[in-house]
């Protein structure tokens, strides 16, 4: 890396690509909880107007854009808020689904500065699922305003994945985490995802079913997510993986999700 | 399915039974700990939290209070769009049409054909001056007052507020979110219903979105408001009246969208309305820089050029169904003749039938079809003031109080435009439900203004 430095200007470094996706290197995810921000960091990472407005569950389409950092070009997915992963409303499942089979290179959770707690359900439940993780505290200076003071290096400690506060619409912190995704992505940071270990029945349970559905459906990723999904009776998980849905649908995720076409979105005139 | 799959289903049901009952409830408590100790020592709050935002909010979501302080922030709305676009409208069309008689004489110098002439200057061009100077004004102060309500944080607060009154007609409470949308875009109302999880609930509020007015038929709304109600007021009062009265329609509408939900819950889509819970975000200051943005060009310059669009190929239409005779009659004449008998038993007429049925593709060009065919071709009345447009409406044509009451309701209630059906057919991938999305609102129309229709000659 060149140079890391916080306050100076990215631009030399970060090229908005707009919806010009042709090629690209790696695949970044936007999760996070509704309202905190991940439509602004979108915006501002790939030089579009994706609609932002200040109310949950204004994004509900996955949206797409590209930009390049460090010569390096990536393809930005702006998938909708959610509160978790666990029940299956309609944007929980675009979003899960992306999460488990778009393979992303990196997911960034953006979390919300002023509701750490109740913003980090989600984010122990993605590092469930995968290990390649950011997480992005936006809404540094509302946090500030309020007298909250973020300690980053806990946070990053504690969930063993970079940690790195930002204030989207400003582009405060956006170069650091540009710098925490590269890392990720190429394996110079390594994480270490806290995952609830729960009870060691539920522990060894987990460890017994992991093999068999790398049988049943091989060449699946995140089989131990699926493990805990299955022991939780999860009716959708099962019905996709007796269908052999489980097995097809890392193949043709991309495909799938455009029934809600983000051109459907942008005719809407928003 | 395959037996290896068949194993790990089977494993799984078995080990879930050793778990025990509780084993979802002790991970997802997990979580929570595992979230309040991570949260407790990262982030220090010992200040005082959200207090400034918890007393707007205490008022602003009181039950006495809630819903009158939502009504006149609306009614402000209203009042400085309509207020506010008077003059800048007048101002255009003058220009445009100015420039349109300018054009037109040098098309003539020049010894282009007449026909030419008036296809393209009297035709094309006319309607599109006319969505133009109706329609961007209002647009450019309307929207931005919009985006900044919601970049404000105050639509959850409209939703949590007419909460109850979803939830009593069956339908899910998030509804109002998918309607405050629809005033900018119906289409964009319907997308938005993705936030609710229920398919009922969501089927409810894609079927109902179109009872409040688009941004294609404010202006419909706001011509009529002002020259047939401001008008009767002195000038100090009309626009005020004129917003009042804008703002009613708009109350009918929410009624009709609450009435056909409540139907729709207790027949063909009967359930329960189901429990959600809505984060009431912080209140944060609108970045005015963006608001402009995303007002101005992308709704404003967006739904104006889908007018402009839609208003050329409408204007050519009119032009040709107004100038090819048959029989000493124009086309226009013969179409608007065979639906007057139609029209006149729903208060409206023949003609104000033929401009809907034109601008199927795009409400925005009601009004100016209307008095293109009313202004036929020889006649070119300069209508560059709400004055010559009343003189025309009701002494040329006979328009009375009951035509613009009805032609409001009707513009209310009518089926939506073409792009708002193809969007119900994208999101529900059902013809059946595009088609009642289509069909019900325009029986509903055709029921109530003939009512009305029948109540009002019946007394008055």
């Amino acid at each position: 890396m060149s140079h890391n430095c916080d306050s100076c200007s990215i631009q030399s470094e970060l090229e908005r690509m707009g919806v010009s996706l042709t090629r690209f290197d790696r695949v970044v995810a936007l999760a996070g909880n509704p309202n905190t921000g991940k439509s602004t960091l979108f915006n501002a990472l790939t030089g579009l107007k994706q609609h932002t407005g200040n109310w949950p569950g204004k994004t509900v389409t996955r949206a797409e854009g590209g930009f390049e950092f460090n010569k390096i070009k990536y393809k930005l997915v702006d998938l909708p808020g959610t509160y978790s992963l666990l029940s299956a409303s309609h944007d929980e499942e675009i979003a899960r689904d992306f999460l488990l089979f778009g393979r992303p290179d990196v997911t960034v959770v953006v979390i919300d500065a002023t509701a750490i707690e109740r913003n980090l359900n989600l984010v122990l439940q993605v590092l469930e699922i995968t290990s390649r993780v950011v997480v992005a505290v936006n809404l540094m200076d509302e946090a500030k305003r309020k007298g909250i003071e973020v300690d980053l290096r806990s946070l990053g400690r504690d969930l063993g994945v970079p940690a790195v506060g930002v204030v989207a619409r400003t582009g405060e912190g956006q170069h650091a985490l540009l710098e925490a995704v590269d890392g990720v992505a190429s394996g110079a940071i390594t994480t270490k995802p806290l995952q609830i270990s729960g009870t060691p029945e539920f522990q060894r349970a987990v460890a017994e079913l992991v093999p068999l559905i790398e049988e049943a459906a091989p060449g699946v990723p995140n089989a131990r997510w699926i493990a805990i999904r299955l022991l939780d009776g999860d009716a959708q998980v099962e019905e996709a993986l007796a269908s052999g849905r489980l097995a097809s649908i890392v193949g043709d995720q991309q495909r799938a999700s455009q029934r809600f076409s983000q051109k459907i979105a942008l005719e809407g005139a928003q | 399915m395959s037996t290896a799959a068949a194993a790990a289903l089977e494993r799984a049901a078995d080990l879930r039974r050793t778990l025990g009952v509780n084993f979802r409830d002790e991970t997802v408590r997990s979580l929570y700990a595992e979230a309040q100790r991570i949260a407790g020592r990262a982030a220090n709050t010992s200040a005082t939290r959200r207090d400034f935002d918890q007393r707007i909010d205490r008022l602003v979501t009181s039950p006495v209070l809630g819903l009158p302080i939502m009504a006149m922030l609306l009614a402000t709305v209203f009042w400085l769009t309509i207020a506010g676009a008077n003059v800048p409208s007048a101002m255009l069309a003058d220009g445009f049409f100015w420039f349109e008689d300018l054009a037109a004489g040098w098309f003539t110098s020049w010894g282009v054909p007449w026909w030419i002439t008036g296809f393209i200057w009297h035709g094309v061009y006319k309607g599109l001056a006319w969505v133009i100077s109706v329609m961007l004004p209002p647009m450019a102060i309307f929207f931005p007052l919009f985006t900044m309500l919601e970049d404000l944080g105050y639509l959850p607060r409209v939703a949590f507020n007419l909460d109850f009154l979803f939830r009593r007609a069956g339908a899910h409470g998030k509804q109002a979110l998918s309607m405050a949308m629809g005033f900018g875009c119906n289409a964009a109302g319907i997308i938005a219903t993705r936030v609710i999880d229920s398919p009922r609930e969501r089927l409810v509020a894609i079927l109902t979105n179109n009872f409040v007015p688009c941004n294609g038929r404010f202006p419909t709304l706001i011509m009529l408001a002002t020259i047939f109600v401001g008008a009767q007021f002195s000038p100090a009062f009309a626009s005020f009246a004129a917003a009042g009265t804008v703002l009613l329609v708009v109350m009918i509408g929410v009624a009709f969208t609450l009435a056909v939900s409540w139907a729709l819950s207790r027949t063909v889509l009967k359930g329960e309305a189901s429990a959600f819970t809505l984060e009431l975000p912080p209140y944060r200051r609108p970045g005015v820089l963006r608001i402009l943005y995303t007002s101005l060009i992308d709704r404003t310059l967006f739904v104006l050029w889908r007018a402009v669009l839609t208003a050329a190929p409408a204007g050519a239409v009119i032009w040709i169904l107004a100038n090819i005779f048959v029989g000493g009659t124009s086309l226009a004449q013969h179409v608007s003749n065979f639906l007057n008998p139609l029209g006149q038993a729903i208060g409206l007429d023949g003609v104000i039938l033929l401009a809907y049925i034109i601008a199927i593709p795009a409400n925005e060009i009601v009004v100016p079809t209307m008095l293109m065919v009313y202004l036929g071709t020889g006649m070119m009345t300069e209508l560059d003031s709400f004055d010559d447009l009343r003189t025309l409406l009701v002494d040329r044509h006979g328009w009375t109080l009951l035509t613009a009451v009805n032609l409001m309701l009707f513009s209310l209630l009518h089926n939506p435009c073409a792009t708002t059906i193809i969007t119900i057919y994208k999101e529900t991938l059902s013809r059946k439900w595009a088609a009642i999305g289509a069909l019900m609102p325009l029986g509903l129309a055709f029921l109530v203004t003939f009512m009305v229709a029948a109540i009002w000659r019946a007394f008055v």
